[in-house]
């Protein structure tokens, strides 16, 4: 029997143990490949709405379903996180003590919001990487009643939109509210433009000049002085604030880091077989990937399905027969009621267009779609 | 004793080579360096005009078939 273990119950680990799945089933059913799935958590978490509920658009019982429930038949489910890696001997051993041996293993762990990284910034800034720091920005915007709001980013971070996303978002907010003239957003941005994407930043730094929206580039915050309201960065300037919002600096899990398997957590990724540089039978997706290219719930999508077919080749053929070929598709919301969006490769860089309403009901739809996006019926 | 990391941003739109950058300096002792390769002209720009800013130094800039080379030793 060919065994294969998926470490990580999130978007990447969750889709490629759907599309397994579905492309193994006649070897599932008749005992000849067995498919795990070792998660941290019992619960599946859209993280992209998190963003949506720092706004008070959607609720947090909305980001949640049951992960038992997002599984095939067949996917054996066990919520008990993994905390070594033996890689020389093919097998990871659990919280609970457990071991499993694998033919093939696949490592999805994801990353995290680590705003202690930055001296100042966990106890003075507002963010939407967690649920509890999404809940008190939502109750930060609601009290707000003017002054200088500061955006600031960290590197790395998942979710590359959600800098431009949330100062659209919250201009859009603060004009609903009648308060623009009371307030005045300043946006930084770590390199020399307002985002990675050249394209994404041709479009979104006239649009800052439109809204009457400021912006600093070149700007990595070193520390963040709450009792002065002030920022201060890498490169010698002081910014004030009156409300912060960050984009914290993200890590990989402790577990890689401390397992040895990549600094900061993120593991060293062969960018078109996805395997860990090293290892023939060990693959790496999702957040967890050290490539570079964008954290995001789409690269994961796309990494697994390329994933599911060259393990489902493995398992079959003994054989890989495609390359992850950098596909990333990002939507950016470009205020309360107008998206775009982002799709590109290691090839083709994006050509975003004019942001139109259809495209942010797309968003909003696909805020629910996703549960079938995971299931990969989509 | 001093090494050099290569940072391989080939193909890199987002985040791209300067964000690469920012993330691994953080990783490396001071006294290392850092290689990146980039196919985008625009962070073999950025790059050592950040470097400068922040006070690192700007060991090497070239371009080679298409690939721009930016070295950076991290001083602080």
């Amino acid at each position: 029997m060919k065994k294969v273990v998926i470490v990580g119950g999130g978007t990447g680990g969750t889709i490629l143990a759907n599309n397994l799945a579905r492309r193994l089933a006649h070897e599932l059913r008749a005992g000849q490949v067995s498919l795990t799935v070792l998660s941290a958590s019992d619960k599946h978490m859209y993280q992209p709405g998190l963003l949506y509920v720092a706004f008070g658009r959607m609720e947090v019982d909305e980001l949640y379903q049951d992960q038992a429930s997002l599984l095939e038949p067949g996917i054996v489910f066990h919520v008990d996180p993994v905390e070594k890696f033996v890689l020389d001997k093919n097998h990871v051993v659990t919280k609970s003590g457990k071991r499993f041996e694998y033919d093939y293993l696949a490592i999805a762990t994801g990353s995290r919001a680590m705003p202690d990284m930055v001296p100042g910034m966990a106890e003075n800034a507002h963010h939407v990487y967690t649920v509890e720091a999404a809940a008190k920005t939502c109750e930060a915007l609601r009290n707000f009643q003017g002054g200088k709001v500061a955006v600031v980013t960290g590197v790395p971070h998942k979710c590359p939109m959600v800098p431009l996303e949330i100062t659209f978002m919250m201009y859009d907010y603060f004009k609903d509210r009648g308060l623009l003239d009371k307030v005045r957003i300043h946006y930084t941005y770590p390199i020399g433009r307002v985002h990675s994407l050249e394209n994404v930043a041709k479009w979104a730094a006239p649009e800052f000049d439109r809204l009457g929206i400021t912006y600093e580039t070149l700007f990595n915050a070193k520390a963040v002085d709450g009792a002065k309201k002030q920022v201060l960065s890498e490169e010698g300037s002081v910014l004030d604030y009156d409300l912060l919002v960050a984009i914290p600096p993200h890590k990989g899990m402790e577990v890689i880091e401390k397992e040895g398997l990549g600094k900061s957590g993120f593991m060293p990724t062969n960018r078109g077989t996805l395997n860990l540089e090293g290892r023939d039978n060990v693959f790496v997706l999702g957040d967890t990937t050290n490539l570079p290219i964008s954290k995001a719930g789409s690269t994961a999508h796309y990494e697994a399905e390329a994933l599911g077919e060259n393990l489902a080749a493995l398992v079959r053929h003994g054989r890989m027969v495609r390359l992850y070929e950098g596909k990333v598709f990002c939507f950016i919301e470009a205020g309360k009621d107008r998206a775009t969006y982002a799709s590109f490769d290691y090839a083709n860089p994006p050509q975003p267009k004019p942001p139109t309403k259809a495209i942010h009901w797309f968003k909003l739809a696909y805020n629910r779609l996703y549960w079938n996006s995971v299931r990969g019926l989509l | 004793m001093a090494s050099t990391r290569e940072i391989d941003a080939r193909g890199a739109f987002c985040p791209g080579p300067l964000m690469e950058l920012l993330a691994a300096i953080k990783e490396v002792e001071v006294g290392d360096s850092l290689e990146v390769l980039s196919t985008d002209k625009g962070s073999a720009d950025d790059i050592p005009e950040w470097a400068r800013k922040v006070g690192h130094e700007v060991v090497e800039t070239r371009e080679e078939n298409g690939v721009y080379h930016v070295i950076i030793r991290k001083t602080k």
